[in-house]
């Protein structure tokens, strides 16, 4: 592994809400390593930890949520050990988000250009007036937006042109790495496919890297280099995206990629059994095992380990021990 | 259409602690459980009860006449005998107190009950069944909410001379109080209409009638709670400011009317205190009881305002 | 044989003057009574399906043209009929919460059918009816009922509704994208039960969707709506596999396979020009809907509305492209449904 063209090592991440009814473990020791010019997907169902481990990388977690370890490395920063301030100025310079809804969240009230403005003026970039009109019209060329959305409101666009302007303020300091937490869930397939090939065009341009959320994992063949699959707050399996559609390894990853249509399997129907565990309450042992096909005994005893190869394959799994992934 | 809401954060909150089930509790539990997190909520019921408890108790306890003139002997500070004191004019006052807020609560739970009955109902009808009906309605709406409601109670009052009874000043002030329910409740209604339980609902076979009843009102009573307590807070208002001119019946003892006498009579420059602090008080006592319970039924009615899980 | 549900030249029109929008324009189509079958409805947001579904349903009525059940004007139903309607005609919506008033628990969802359309004479057969239709599904009773609907997940919440669907054994479902706002994952589960109703209960669906993945893997025949239009209708696995109007084809090319073999994007998405959305709004119904965005547009296109025109056996297609194809007429829709191979599962 290169590790010099790493845009963000994540290592041990492990986020807890604290609620009346207990510790709810929403993403337990998740670690991973982003290549500067990559796509990495991350997926996995509702509630498997994906977005909170996103707001957990950005430390937008909010009460009774805490980020309670880990260390995520934006170059030579541990973004867990800045000051608030600090992060701050990160945000949106070094590491941008597009949350999930983000165009709901547009200010009804405000024009597109004064919005991205605004994000741009609270870096302290030192720039004039003219010069953050001129950066909020390049942001909307490089979402590939006409410059007259500018002087327009937000209820005047469409969907697609929405989340696209929320990409627009996120990206508009280009950083150097992008979340994209289910940028396109509430689009038509149409749009959604003009939103993530702008995205994709974007990246390729500022050569920086996007982490994909979702759980469609269409969207994640069609886009995405690696795919890192979570599971009730663990990463089960990382590795590139022909390995995982074409050759899983973990079970759950079989199962999930089993479970969905293609134009072959017309009128097959393959679900997973079972439903995701509380995350109050995680099973012993492996998290997967009281749903998991092949099973053993070990699996309910012993938590297994995150297993890598040499070419970045990741699997925590019994059925692979130590040292053999085949 | 997902429906994003707005706060990111707070969605992947709701979703995380969603995701953890956890196990389910009574309806009972779950009330005394919220009322521990809802301060203002428990606090304000906590004073309304003692209110009650007051008016009741005393009403065993005390001699009705006393609340009189020329009762007892005036002007005698509180002491053992006359707990709050006398009046100027011979008025046993805690006698006053309690008999006045007994009536300052009827007037206050007729007006609000009658107005907001009605102004529900209207409210309903004008939204679910729309067209002619709910024109008319909205008109009668608007023009009763523009017309400043207090200023006709002073004419009506003046006019009618003090000899209207407390149920009677109840009805009078209802007119006023139906009008702002019958907006609101006319947005909610058609808001929920377009939802897809009361599609469900009318999909199983329910008529109109049943859906507004069985599916539309429970959803609303919260709101409904608050805009109760919103009519009673302006019911109580406005007869206590009635009172105070000197224009509600101002032979009942009634505590607004105790403010009225005691300013003609000058208590303040006889050194009469108590003659003031015990009005005032209640009336305080009764306006931030009423607040609170409003403010706690405003968080529990929008979610959003709900402290966190 | 009286068609189970047909629409006669339905028209849907929101606001006026203007600003009206015209949600479905002009679509007919009829389900056999004696062939069930489960008809794909696509298109994307302001294709009109959602609003087809409704007025089936009865929520909305037509602007113009009727919508019969069993031969009767829905509009024009007398109360018996209009509680068979209501009994026979169900759906599943898209939004697994939405479905239940929060203030009740499920239970209540099947109960209240129960009581209402007088399915069970005593509360313990309507009980013994509820457990056998959560049964049917996959769940647990016990683990189901008595609770409230924020205590249960998306998943299991859309599942109870198909269950609901199940224990009243309607003649029609309506189901409007009820994976949609369900995790990829467990939309499997999902379809197949609706697939069983078809199958074992012989109840006709009408699947609405954006979703061509799930629309291929559950319907026998499929339309395409435009703007309220159909554009392209037929055999399910001939639309997806080889589209043949302009639209169907960039929908299809954008569809997010999730197999590394179908890539998505050959097609460029065309932005319409200010002038030729004009050039259609002045044209009015003398224009293909789809030609400011066509690639394929010709002058033809701009003059006159396209009929729907047989692509090949069992397909048809509103585009002059096919112009040489026999024209299907308005309302034999329906006969091109039925007289597909309605293979089995």
């Amino acid at each position: 592994m290169n590790e010099n063209n790493v845009a963000l090592r994540v290592k041990d991440l492990h986020v807890h809400y604290d609620t009346e009814d207990g510790v709810v473990k929403a993403v337990s020791g998740v670690s991973f390593d982003l290549h500067a010019n990559e796509r990495m997907g991350l997926v996995g169902e509702s509630g498997c930890g994906k977005s909170t481990m996103a707001l957990g990388l950005m430390r937008l977690i909010k009460e009774p949520g805490e980020v309670v370890a880990g260390e995520a490395w934006l170059g030579d920063k541990n973004l867990f050990a800045l000051s608030y301030e600090e992060m701050r100025m990160a945000r949106g310079l070094e590491i941008g988000m597009i949350p999930q809804g983000a165009m709901n969240s547009l200010v009804p009230v405000i024009r597109v250009k004064n919005q991205i403005i605004d994000a741009l003026a609270d870096h302290k970039l030192g720039l004039s007036k003219e010069q953050l009109e001129e950066r909020a019209l390049e942001a909307l060329d490089s979402v590939e937006l006409p410059r007259k959305v500018a002087e327009m409101y937000p209820h005047e666009l469409s969907g697609g042109m929405k989340q696209r302007v929320c990409a627009a303020i996120s990206l508009a300091m280009r950083p150097k790495v992008i979340i994209a937490d289910e940028p396109t869930s509430a689009l038509d397939v149409i749009t959604q496919r003009q939103v993530m090939e702008t995205i994709g065009r974007l990246q390729e341009r500022t050569n920086s890297a996007v982490i994909l959320i979702g759980h469609d994992m269409g969207l994640q063949a069609q886009f995405v280099n690696r795919v890192a699959v979570m599971y009730a707050g663990k990463l089960v399996e990382v590795g590139t995206v022909k390995e995982i559609f074409t050759d899983a390894l973990h079970p759950y990853t079989q199962l999930l990629i089993s479970s969905l249509p293609t134009l072959g399997s017309k009128g097959v129907f393959v679900s997973i059994p079972g439903i995701a565990p509380s995350l109050l309450e995680l099973p012993s042992g492996c998290v997967f095992h009281p749903r998991c096909p092949k099973a053993m005994a070990i699996c309910n005893q012993e938590e297994p380990v995150l297993h890598s190869d040499s070419s970045g394959r990741r699997v925590s799994c019994h059925l692979y021990g130590n040292g053999g992934m085949n | 259409m997902k429906g994003g809401e707005t706060m990111t954060s707070s969605a992947t909150t709701q979703n995380v602690v969603a995701a953890a089930v956890p196990k389910p509790r009574s309806r009972l539990h779950g009330i005394l459980h919220y009322l521990k997190r809802n301060v203002n909520l428990a606090i304000g019921f906590s004073m309304l009860a003692i209110l009650i408890l007051f008016t009741l108790v005393g009403a065993f306890i005390v001699d009705l006449d006393d609340a009189y003139p020329g009762a007892v002997r005036a002007a005698r500070p509180p002491s053992a005998e006359h707990l709050f004191g006398t009046d100027g004019q011979g008025r046993d006052l805690f006698t006053v107190a309690v008999a006045g807020t007994w009536v300052t609560l009827q007037i206050g739970f007729i007006a609000a009950g009658v107005g907001l009955t009605a102004g529900v109902l209207l409210g309903f009808i004008s939204a679910y069944y729309g067209g002619t009906i709910d024109t008319i309605i909205r008109w009668a709406v608007d023009v009763f909410m523009t017309i400043p409601g207090f200023l006709i109670l002073i004419v009506l009052a003046a006019m009618l001379g003090g000899k209207v009874s407390t149920v009677g000043t109840g009805l009078i002030i209802s007119l006023f109080l139906w009008a702002g329910p019958a907006r609101v409740v006319r947005a909610q209604v058609l808001s929920l209409r377009e939802r897809q339980f009361v599609l469900m609902a009318k999909l199983s076979g329910l008529s109109n009638m049943e859906i507004i009843i069985e599916e539309l009102i429970p959803n609303l009573l919260p709101f409904l709670g608050a805009q109760l307590v919103g009519s009673v807070m302006s019911a109580v208002y406005s007869s206590s400011g009635l009172a105070i001119l000197g224009l509600g019946n101002l032979r009942e003892p009634q505590l607004g009317t105790t403010l009225y006498w005691m300013q003609g009579q000058g208590a303040l420059v006889r050194g009469l205190w108590w003659w003031v602090a015990v009005p005032v008080a209640f009336l305080c006592w009764a306006f931030v009881m009423l607040y609170l319970i409003s403010s706690g039924l405003d968080e529990l009615a929008n979610p959003r305002l709900r402290r966190r899980a | 044989m009286t068609h189970l549900l047909e629409l006669r030249n339905v028209t849907k029109v929101f606001g006026e003057g203007a600003k009206a929008t015209v949600a479905v324009d002009e679509v007919s189509l009829y389900l056999e009574s004696d062939k069930p079958s489960i008809i794909a409805v696509a298109g994307e947001s302001g294709s009109g399906k959602t609003t087809m579904g409704m007025t089936v349903l009865g929520f909305l009525r037509p602007t113009r043209g009727q919508i019969l059940y069993r031969g009767i004007d829905v509009d024009k139903m007398n109360a018996d009929q209009s509680i068979t309607y209501r009994r026979e005609v169900q759906a599943v919506f898209q939004d697994p919460f939405a479905s239940y008033n929060p203030f009740y628990k499920v239970d209540r969802l099947f109960e209240k059918p129960i009581a209402k359309f007088k399915l069970a004479s005593s509360q313990g057969e309507a009980r013994e009816l509820i457990e056998e239709a959560l049964n049917k599904v996959g769940l647990r009773p016990r683990e189901m009922l008595g609770r409230f609907p924020h205590q249960l997940s998306g998943g299991q919440r859309q599942r109870l509704v198909v269950a609901r669907a199940i224990l009243l054994n309607p003649q029609l479902l309506i189901a409007d994208e009820p994976v949609s706002m369900v995790d990829a994952s467990l939309r499997a589960g999902i379809l197949e039960k609706i697939r069983q109703l078809h199958d074992e209960l012989g109840i006709s669906v009408l699947y609405i969707t954006h979703d061509l993945t799930t629309a291929y893997h559950i319907s026998d025949g499929i339309m395409v709506l435009y703007q309220g239009s159909v554009v392209e209708a037929g055999d399910v696995d001939k639309v997806i596999k080889s589209p043949v109007h302009p639209y169907t084809q960039l929908l299809v090319d954008s569809i997010p396979w999730a197999d590394l073999t179908l890539k998505w994007g050959k097609q460029p998405i065309i932005e319409p020009t200010e002038e030729d959305l004009a050039r259609l709004a002045a044209a009015g119904t003398a224009c293909c809907k789809y030609a400011p965005r066509c690639p394929q547009a010709m002058p033809r296109c701009w003059e006159s509305r396209p009929p729907l025109f047989h692509a090949d056996s069992g397909r048809v297609a509103a585009c002059f492209l096919y112009e040489s194809g026999t024209t299907l007429e308005k309302d034999e829709l329906g006969g091109l449904f039925s007289a597909l191979n309605n293979g089995s599962s």
